[in-house]
């Protein structure tokens, strides 16, 4: 078994419903979050659109923040899930050095490492990620990639040529897919990130990470 | 390059979450700095005592307390960093190999010790000539490797493109060549000759890490769009530009300078500055290189 996801960016109209109900289920701190929903505003007025990509952990097949860890408080589940275990964290952030995609925080209430687990707890319980529950559109579809019956096997063939995943010259293998969106969305070097132009201003960095 | 784009598309991020902003910062360089000098006092002290003999005898007790110095600031911050530094104990009992840091704490650990030993035996004159030479090299070669490491754990991150095995490999040594001839040379160690010897290390070491550092200044653009953006945090306009400048100067374009005239005239003022100068910048060069790509936005 290898689970994975896919966001149907085409689907998505950035509720952030996702984003709360990971918040909850996971017991987020405030200033963290394991998953967002960024908004990528493209284009000049009156030719505007505004993009929504929901951001989490790509549990990649490959991936750094495993390899980095000293103490394998980062590991592999054998559904493929790349899990924290904070009692075994050090806290050295070699994770957050590590991950491509900006997906690991150190946790300012347990001084961790901590990140998108896909709910393995809720995985293990035979239930779909918080996430995916609470989309109302069904933009997040998550399933066995080993299993070519489960959906997202299908919505990948459905939509072959069409399916990304964020910065594949990593060679990091994400098992986190996108269909319907561009480099607007998944690189994030293809928007600018000014300071005043935010709906919320003064969110641009934050002055302390963890229990520095 | 794709965000040369972004003047057609005029995408511009609206929403999102804090950026988590600099996690490795102050401590880590302090961490490398005093690495670089309590390796490097090593292997250019173990130079000095196979080519002078008992014309650099002082740095056989100088070598590993001042090794022993600087490899405990080093540990001591490698401590401080940690987000739960009572837990340093699970690198050695869950000890996770495929990880730099875990063989760099291990490397360290003994290494340190092999020093403690050395330094204590000195200083308590509790070790004879063949035990001391034994230990030289066990602590030449664990050396080696303990200078080496930080440039795996840098490639290990692999969110940050800048930093390039291959090159920070050979930033780390000449990092600890530059430590270890300009404390050497700080403590006015030997005659004249030996002086000459530690100007010379310390005169090409500067010099080739300032052509490194030019390379990915000047060429580093060119591997990668990650590389670009990272860099333009030093060039001209760039929030680390005065002090990549800075670091470059103090750290290695003067020191030459001094080097090359405190050689000519034989001053060893000017080649004790020249030291001091190598020492600050050093430090100044690798807290700018560690955190610029720490400023890029990653997703």
């Amino acid at each position: 078994m290898k689970l994975g996801f896919l966001v149907d960016l085409a689907l998505c109209m950035g509720c952030k419903g996702c984003e709360v109900s990971c918040k909850v289920e996971n017991e987020v701190p405030i200033s963290m979050w394991r998953l967002r929903v960024k908004y990528v505003d493209v284009g000049t007025f009156p030719e505007t659109k505004r993009t929504f990509t929901p951001l989490r952990c790509n549990h990649c097949e490959n991936a750094p923040c495993e390899r980095i860890c000293p103490v394998s408080a980062l590991h592999y589940l054998e559904n493929g899930i790349v899990n924290v275990d904070r009692e075994r964290c050090i806290g050295c952030a070699g994770c957050v050095m590590a991950c491509p995609y900006g997906a690991i925080y150190i946790d300012p209430e347990t001084n961790t490492a901590d990140k998108c687990t896909y709910c393995a707890h809720r995985v293990a319980g035979g239930m779909m990620p918080a996430c995916v529950v609470a989309c109302p559109v069904e933009a997040n579809i998550f399933g066995d990639l080993d299993d070519p019956t489960s959906n997202i096997s299908k919505y990948i063939m459905q939509h072959q040529g069409n399916v990304k995943v964020r910065k594949p010259e990593k060679n990091t293998h994400p098992k986190h897919f996108y269909t319907g969106g561009g480099e607007v969305n998944l690189n994030p070097l293809a928007s600018k990130r000014e300071d005043g132009y935010n709906l919320f201003n003064n969110i641009t960095h934050l002055k302390h990470v963890g229990g520095h | 390059m794709v965000e040369h784009a972004t003047v057609a598309t005029d995408a511009v991020v609206t929403l999102d979450v804090a950026l988590p902003g600099i996690v490795w910062g102050w401590m880590i360089t302090l961490n490398m700095w005093a690495k670089s000098i309590g390796t490097g006092v090593v292997l250019i002290g173990v130079y000095l005592l196979k080519k002078y003999g008992d014309r650099a005898a002082t740095v056989k007790t100088l070598m590993p307390v001042i090794s022993f110095i600087f490899l405990n600031i080093f540990l001591l911050f490698t401590l401080l960093d940690l987000h739960q530094p009572f837990r340093m104990w699970h690198i050695f009992f869950y000890p996770h190999w495929t990880s730099a840091i875990t063989v760099g704490a291990w490397l360290a650990t003994i290494f340190t010790g092999i020093i403690f030993v050395m330094a204590a035996g000195k200083i308590l004159k509790r070790i004879d000539e063949e035990q001391y030479n034994k230990l030289m090299w066990a602590a030449f070669v664990f050396a080696i490797p303990v200078t080496l490491y930080t440039a795996t754990i840098m490639g290990e991150s692999a969110a940050r493109e800048l930093w390039q095995t291959p090159t920070e490999l050979i930033q780390m040594a000449l990092a600890a060549f530059i430590g270890g001839s300009a404390t050497y040379l700080l403590l006015g160690i030997g005659d004249q000759n030996i002086k000459r010897d530690l100007a010379i290390v310390l005169g090409v070491s500067a010099t080739l890490s300032f052509i490194v550092y030019m390379g990915e200044y000047y060429f580093g653009a060119m591997k990668a769009e990650e590389v670009a953006a990272t860099i333009a945090f030093v060039k001209e306009g760039g929030s680390y530009h005065t002090m990549f400048w800075l670091g470059q100067s103090m750290g290695y374009i003067i020191p030459v300078i001094l080097v090359i005239f405190g050689l000519r005239n034989k001053s060893n003022s000017m080649l004790a500055l020249a030291s001091i100068l190598a020492l600050a910048g050093l430090w100044i060069a690798k807290h700018v290189w560690l955190v610029i790509p720490q400023l890029l936005n990653l997703s």
